[in-house]
């Protein structure tokens, strides 16, 4: 599996002239886009720009009508359209190595949420124990920050948030080296959000995986985005971090970085960064005393 | 309380007026929007006397000011403010959604419904092969089968529909009987109210009636199931692990009704049958045991061939219908619903014109 990565060292996920349209509506032309391994890029963009679209195009939910889009350096688009999934394929091997969380969660209703954590692992080792299995799923459930009593719930008795926590539990089953995260803070209260911006930062430092995140989160972009990619206008019109986007001086970017909202996440940032300089001049302090 | 809204007419300084006063508020508003309808040439609109102003009472002000190009007077700030707000909010908005001249809107429904019909039904055939190319790698790959998946529609296609199966068979049985015997009697031919209770429940009806209770019950299910699945997004969620929904979701509830099809005629052809003994023994006073004997002179061993060999065509076709349709849903709830009734309506109308070609085949085949 490392051989394919070595080859094509720091690209996880390349689109090239990505098109996609739904009858006369065109919603990508001439999209391209490169994710680098090890970063979390945020996919921003007005509503309806099809974020939400360009992701189900890398994870070859959605047929482009015309482009390249290459995962881990494998051709997703090259796949014919047979639903069932041959062992050993390529686009099965891609699988194997990417999780995807999806807006609502999309856990599955009939099963508990220990059984959805075990579901890919299931899927890709059968020759799992029940045993192993199960401490798998216990330990994915506690490392999402879920309670371990929820373990045994269904979807259905779980909150939003919960829910979300649970998806991404099952989006690191198999511990990816690529994650997909469609706006995962959305419908979170303030705190929930920032501490799921926590756990995704601490999980990316830990595991070192790489992740697409839609978002429109602001506090989100700031806290945990090495870059930012800006949809507009049917394609990518600029990634780079936000310092960088925000020098570009195009109308939507500063609206959306510079407006309101904005600028308040820009100050809470300073301020988390304020106080973590102080923190650290104190401890500085301490030691010398 | 509020007073409810009025106005009157006087000639004022700017001319002619309209003063308001009362509530111009949504629960007060009363017919003031047909009056202003009517009210013709004004010049100033005088609010300086009303109690309270919302948003409809603004909208009626701006509306009768930009249609009779007056101007609006005596409002205090804050009804000022909401005036200037509603004003800029009165940019046209396609509230209906457009249609044409309704002869040509249902032509073009017509239309749409028969293409609709067309390329389900080519759909449908196309999910079937779909099915069984999926089936055949699943046999190559025995390992794959999902026992536990299976096993739960085993209960829930066969299991469970014992009793609504039964009940439905039974008092089929109990009708041809009874209306066999009423025109029989005629001429004097009760008898062969059995033949009738023994050839018609085990060659047509019970797999036919079957077949329609498990399109009711377990096709609608499958597509509602299906459909959901689809709307929360866990059918992609499946796709993206590597899960084969055709796999995981289709096959065994394919192979679950294949399978438990033919078990439910059987029963429902039994049950049918001792309905019908049991009104030709209370009503006709034809014993239990002249019945049995007479019905096994009558009925030939391939009625039962027949149906068993329609069953587990019927239950293909119910449980791919019901998937199929599932499968097709998109984008909301509404679609749930009609899908499911598409998957229900789709499987019996092609379940009855297939009941329809095996009665030719079956008597080309002399099996008559």
């Amino acid at each position: 599996m490392t051989r394919k990565v070595s080859r094509i060292p720091d690209i996880v996920i390349s689109v090239r002239d990505l098109k996609n349209s739904f009858g006369e509506q065109v919603i990508h032309e001439d999209l391209d886009l490169d994710v680098c391994r090890g970063e979390i890029l945020g996919v921003v963009g007005g509503s309806g720009t099809g974020k939400s679209v360009l992701m189900r195009s890398i994870i070859g939910l959605q047929q482009p009508d015309e482009g390249s889009i290459k995962v881990f350096g494998h051709n997703m688009l090259s796949e014919d359209e047979s639903d069932v999934q041959e062992e050993g394929t390529e686009a099965q091997d891609v699988r194997k190595r990417w999780g995807v969380l999806f807006q609502g969660g999309a856990l599955f209703s009939t099963l508990t949420v220990a059984e959805n954590v075990q579901v890919p692992l299931r899927e890709f080792y059968p020759d799992f124990t029940p045993r192993l299995l199960d401490e798998l799923a216990r330990y994915k459930i506690n490392l999402v920050g879920l309670p371990p009593e929820s373990a045994n719930k269904f979807p259905s008795e779980l909150s939003g948030g919960m829910k979300k926590r649970a998806g991404l539990a099952r989006a690191l089953a198999m511990d990816p080296d690529l994650l997909f995260l469609d706006e995962p803070t959305a419908g979170l209260d303030p705190i929930g959000a920032a501490k799921f911006d926590e756990l995704t930062r601490n999980l990316q430092d830990t595991l070192g995986f790489t992740v697409f995140l839609i978002t429109h989160d602001l506090d989100t972009l700031h806290a945990i985005c090495d870059r930012v990619a800006v949809l507009a206008d049917r394609h990518v019109i600029a990634t780079g971090t936000i310092d960088e986007l925000i020098q570009l001086d195009h109308d939507w970017i500063t609206e959306y970085f510079t407006g309101p909202r904005g600028r308040a996440a820009l100050g809470a940032k300073k301020n988390v960064a304020d106080n973590e300089r102080n923190k650290a001049m104190d401890s500085a302090s301490d030691g010398k005393a | 309380m509020s007073l409810r809204a009025d106005f009157e007419e006087r000639d004022g300084e700017g001319g002619r007026t309209l003063a308001f006063n009362g509530s111009l508020s949504i629960t007060q508003i009363g017919d003031i929007s047909r009056r202003l309808r009517d009210v013709g040439d004004v010049s100033v609109l005088d609010i300086s006397d009303i109690e309270h102003l919302d948003t409809v009472g603004a909208w009626l002000l701006v509306r009768t000011a930009r249609d009779a190009e007056a101007n609006i007077v005596g409002g205090d700030d804050d009804a000022n403010r909401l005036i200037e707000e509603v004003r800029r909010a009165d940019e046209p908005v396609a509230v209906e959604r457009p249609h044409g001249p309704p002869f040509r809107a249902m032509l073009a429904e017509l239309g749409e419904a028969t293409i609709v019909g067309i390329s389900s039904f080519m759909g449908l055939i196309g999910f079937f092969g779909q099915t069984v190319l999926s089936m055949g790698r699943l046999l190559a790959h025995p390992r794959r089968i999902r026992w536990n998946a299976l096993i739960q529609r085993f209960d829930v296609v066969g299991v469970r529909a014992l009793g609504i199966v039964g009940l439905m068979s039974f008092l089929i049985g109990v009708v041809i009987a009874q209306q066999g015997a009423v025109q029989l009697r005629a001429f004097g031919a009760e008898i062969f109210t059995i033949n009738l209770v023994g050839r018609l429940t085990l060659r047509e009806l019970g797999v036919l009636m079957t077949a329609i209770m498990v399109a009711g019950r377990s096709g609608s299910a499958f597509a509602a199931q299906i459909g959901t699945m689809k709307l929360t997004e866990e059918i992609d969620a499946m796709r993206t692990i590597g899960v084969s929904p055709t796999e995981a979701l289709v096959l065994p509830r394919v192979i679950a009704t294949v399978l438990m099809m033919p078990l439910l005629t059987v029963y429902a052809s039994i049950i049918a049958i001792v309905g019908g003994g049991l009104l030709c023994w209370l009503a006709l006073d034809i014993p239990p045991a002249t019945f049995v004997s007479r019905l096994r002179e009558v009925t030939p061993i391939t009625d039962l061939y027949i149906a068993l060999i329609k069953a587990p065509v019927f239950g293909a076709i119910v449980a791919i219908s019901g998937c199929y349709q599932g499968l097709q849903v998109e984008n909301d709830a509404e679609q749930v619903g009609l899908k499911t009734t598409a998957a229900v309506v789709q499987a019996i109308f092609v379940v009855i014109v297939l009941d329809a070609f095996f009665a030719v085949f079956f008597s080309a085949l002399g099996w008559v």
